[in-house]
């Protein structure tokens, strides 16, 4: 076990995983890094580092569920590689002291300084920080304190990167995120609802093997992880294009699986990558267990209605495409009125349902697409 | 969302009740896993002295208390090599600043080697069994496949993308898993360290009253009061008599803000949460500040009182219920732990009973996983597939005006959430969420909660290193940042908790 203070080599070694296993591992977490085959040599240099990593790490405004997630990071190798590298100083749920024990060790750990700091959950700026205070400081001032000596600051989940549920109308605590408090620092935002361990681990990761953060776009989010839409690479993302939607919970198209984006989706508006990390050692995420994306990594996913579909402006460019199942033998009574000669020509949205039609998949619709050049989404140009 | 189901009358369809149960009961049994090895276990057990163990004895003491296989001298050597390096490393980590070596901590070094070894087994247990709530619910922790009026989770032997043949396997395979741990580890842990402790049995005791709202419907038409129905049943115990539950009137139920940043227009009396009223108000010193002045308002928590009496709730409040209400398996489990420490039922009213309840608790849902997994399955194979009840998915459908009481129990007890609907959207909405109860605040009149009971007579060997006091508060499985102050007054030792958060 990582807990330790052996090096990575001894764990996998004890683990009986051999060296060759230790650097598939490394590959492994080069490509979740979206990083080049060749810089797998590079991490395994710097995890076999004896010297392991300090971590303050906070809670604020928060309900504990990215601790929790934490705690989840898989098996074999993530979660004891994130143990074996790093030496947690403080964290008031895990760590052994209580009291003024544990606010000791966090002293010393700040004194030290050369700390990666995490922060979970928001900060309070209401009523001079009485809403949340440990130890008789605000969280204001626990803070700004602990950002004074951090290399980094690893703000993670949407309530320490965006203010989260506490930010939520009407915000009575005046909650904010960990970037509008702290300028000074270099702040990396995992966001998420809890944030998905394996993120964690691969900005950890980053961080060790090339001395210098991940590349961020303008909200601070790693592109190796948010850097491309949930919709783009969903598993369902066929279904999408080929009109098949769920309607109702437990229907047909429930059960096998087809786009949820009736259903209120918000992997249009969502970058995150759910779809290929997953959760929980690769089990499943929302979409594959049946339920919409709610954009719970994106700012405001809280004001979002869940159950709402999100509004398109274009059509999804495989809608001129042409199918890849034959026409059915079978011509549905209602398409012949259209004219099968037509096919051949068809162009736009009401060609496409009449295509569809004559391919006997006349029951599943396509969503209400608005045509016009609208604004686009907020969400649309993070990238 | 039971709030709303019930202010709407639905009755959720037989899967999603069965899915539901089993989520629950997973939930507990690596909630609770997780709370005795990793957040409680470091109060009992000295991680620095298991170096002065023998790895021999402590093979023979691991295989005396039970036949699992990570039990050889080698492998409590190599966990102790690992401590000494790691001790030797400078750099404590999580460990630091523990209060290792105070004389409250009773165990041989083989006993602390031991647990050691299975905190640290634990640690990647939790991690695995816990899979299936991502199977049933996309994701631990945050599921997200709860639905007003059922589970989004599809059923359909014919298909890959819905719970179907293999993924019942694989529960069940992750259930006997999380059971074999429980009744291979945990229990036998529990069973042998408890005997080191027995003093703990007179320490911590509380309150004295108890309540339920009891949980895990077993059939689709259930009563919540008909003990028969509820694997968890509904009750309040009184001023420990083991031989009457009272019946549960949720009408009994107020709260007061006494001594809580909140107003209310007369504060000489409780609301009724269905009427409740949350308006902040901070009156406390600015921070940063030493203590609070708990003659006036001192908490963000309020009071909570049934039948204007303080009740403790959680583990050893269920099982309290379950074993007064004649329930066969809590019985036997019980009666199995009393004969063991060869001690009557009234140590349950204590620090290590409420330890004890909470691993009793988990053997006795370990061994219900697999049976209730089965369940599923039988009534998946006659054909249902029913997930969601769709009547009332549109709001359109809703009455004008309609009130409703969501109750559950979570693993640190019960759970209470009251809503008022009008016009399509939530007019009124409050919480009251088990820590509430047992770190309640004192009332109106004065009277304490369960922590602040629990904590009144124990003893304190050193106050700059106030183990007891974490022993006992550790105890309720606190869901908060809780901060112990241990003052020295006029040369009075005096201790108080401050919670915050």
């Amino acid at each position: 076990m990582h807990l330790l203070g052996e090096t990575l080599q001894e764990t996998f070694t004890r683990k009986g995983i051999t060296r060759r296993d230790f650097m598939k591992f490394c590959g492994v977490m080069a490509s979740a890094l979206a990083l080049p085959k060749s810089t797998a040599d590079l991490i395994a240099r710097a995890l076999e580092s004896p010297k392991r990593l300090p971590v303050i790490w906070l809670e604020l405004q928060d309900c504990a569920g990215c601790s929790e997630a934490f705690l989840r990071t898989p098996t074999p190798t993530v979660g004891e590689l994130v143990l074996d590298v790093l030496s947690v100083d403080y964290h008031e749920t895990i760590m052994a002291a209580s009291g003024h024990a544990a606010e000791a060790a966090k002293q010393a750990s700040m004194a030290a300084g050369g700390y990666i700091l995490v922060v979970e959950g928001a900060i309070s700026t209401a009523d001079d920080g009485g809403y949340c205070c440990i130890a008789g400081k605000s969280s204001m001032d626990i803070i700004q304190e602990a950002a004074k000596n951090a290399v980094a600051i690893v703000a993670i989940g949407t309530c320490a990167t965006f203010g989260g549920i506490p930010k939520a109308a009407p915000n009575p605590t005046s909650a904010v995120g960990v970037m509008d408090v702290i300028r000074d620092k270099p702040i990396i935002n995992l966001p998420g609802c809890p944030v998905n361990p394996v993120n964690l681990s691969a900005t950890i990761v980053h961080y060790l093997t090339f001395n210098r953060l991940p590349e961020v776009d303008k909200l601070l989010r790693p592109l190796f992880a948010y850097g491309a839409k949930i919709h783009d690479n969903c598993e369902r993302r066929g279904h999408f294009d080929a009109g098949e939607f769920v309607r109702q919970w437990g229907d047909e198209g429930h059960r096998k699986g087809w786009c949820l984006y009736q259903m209120g989706c918000k992997g249009p508006v969502t970058f995150h990558n759910c779809p290929t990390v997953r959760y929980n050692n690769g089990t499943s995420w929302p979409v594959a267990s049946g339920h919409p994306c709610i954009g719970c990594s994106e700012p405001g996913f809280w004001e979002m209605k869940t159950y709402e579909p999100i509004t398109l402006y274009e059509f999804a460019p495989p809608e001129q495409f042409p199918s890849v199942e034959k026409p059915s033998r079978e011509i549905n009574p209602a398409a012949v009125a259209i004219s099968g000669t037509a096919i051949g020509f068809i162009t736009g949205a009401a060609g496409a349902i009449a295509y569809n039609a004559l391919t006997n998949r006349s029951g599943h619709q396509k969503p209400e697409i608005e045509t016009e050049e609208a604004e686009k989404s907020d969400h649309s140009d993070h990238t | 969302m039971r709030a709303v189901e019930n202010a709407l009358q639905i009755k959720v369809p037989t899967n999603a009740r069965l899915i539901r149960n089993i989520i629950d009961a997973i939930q507990f049994v690596q909630d609770h896993v997780v709370h005795f090895y990793h957040l409680h276990a470091l109060d009992w057990v000295d991680i620095v002295n298991a170096l002065q163990a023998d790895p021999e004895a402590t093979a023979q003491l691991a295989q005396s208390i039970s036949d699992w296989p990570n039990s050889s001298p080698t492998y409590f050597k190599a966990v102790q090599d690992k401590v000494s390096k790691f001790v030797a490393s400078g750099q404590l980590g999580i460990f630091a600043n523990g209060y290792w070596g105070h004389p409250a901590y009773k165990l041989p070094p083989e006993a602390n080697l031991m647990a050691v070894a299975h905190y640290l087994e634990a640690l990647d247990w939790q991690r695995e069994v816990i899979r299936a709530h991502a199977i049933l619910g996309a994701k631990n922790p945050h599921l997200q496949t709860y639905l007003v009026g059922g589970m989004s989770t599809p059923v359909d032997p014919e298909s890959e993308m819905a719970i179907n043949a293999n993924k019942i396997a694989q529960l069940k395979q992750l259930f006997a898993k999380a059971r074999l741990f429980v009744e291979k580890v945990y229990l036998p842990d529990v069973l042998a360290v408890a005997p080191f402790y027995l003093d703990w049995v007179e320490i911590g005791e509380g309150l004295g009253n108890f309540m339920s709202y009891g949980d895990i419907p077993l059939i689709d038409d259930f009563d919540p009061d008909n003990p028969e129905h509820m694997f968890f049943p509904r009750g309040i115990i009184l001023d420990r008599d083991l031989s009457k539950v009272h019946p549960l009137d949720p009408e009994m139920i107020n709260e007061y803000v006494t001594h809580s940043w909140y107003t209310y227009d007369d504060e000489s009396k409780g609301l009724h949460p269905s009427v409740g009223e949350t308006k902040p108000n901070y009156t406390g010193p600015k921070p940063p500040y030493d203590f609070l002045d708990v003659d006036k308002k001192y908490t963000w928590l309020k009071a909570p009182r049934y039948d204007n009496k303080a009740m403790e709730v959680g583990p050893l409040a269920r099982m309290l219920i379950g074993y007064a209400s004649g329930h066969e398996r809590t019985k036997f489990w019980v009666d199995a732990v009393l004969t063991k420490l060869n001690a009557p039922a009234t140590i349950l009213f204590s620090t290590l009973g409420r330890v004890a309840a909470r691993c009793i608790e988990t053997v006795l849902l370990a061994e219900k996983l697999e049976e209730w997994t089965d369940e599923l399955a039988a009534n998946i194979a006659k054909g249902d597939l029913a997930i969601h009840e769709q009547v009332h998915w549109d709001p359109s459908t809703w009455p004008a005006e309609a009130m409703g009481w969501g109750y559950t129990e979570a693993p640190r007890g019960a759970l209470g959430h009251w809503i008022h609907i009008k016009d399509g959207k939530i007019a009124n909405y409050q919480a009251i969420v088990p820590s509430t109860w047992n770190a309640s605040p004192r009332d109106a009149s004065g009277l304490p909660g369960a922590y602040e009971a629990a904590l009144i007579g124990t003893p304190v060997a050193n106050p700059e290193q106030p183990v007891e006091i974490l022993r006992t508060v550790h105890s309720f499985d606190p869901c908060m940042a809780c901060a112990v102050h241990v003052l020295d007054a006029e040369g009075k030792e005096i201790t108080r908790v401050v919670v915050m958060d």
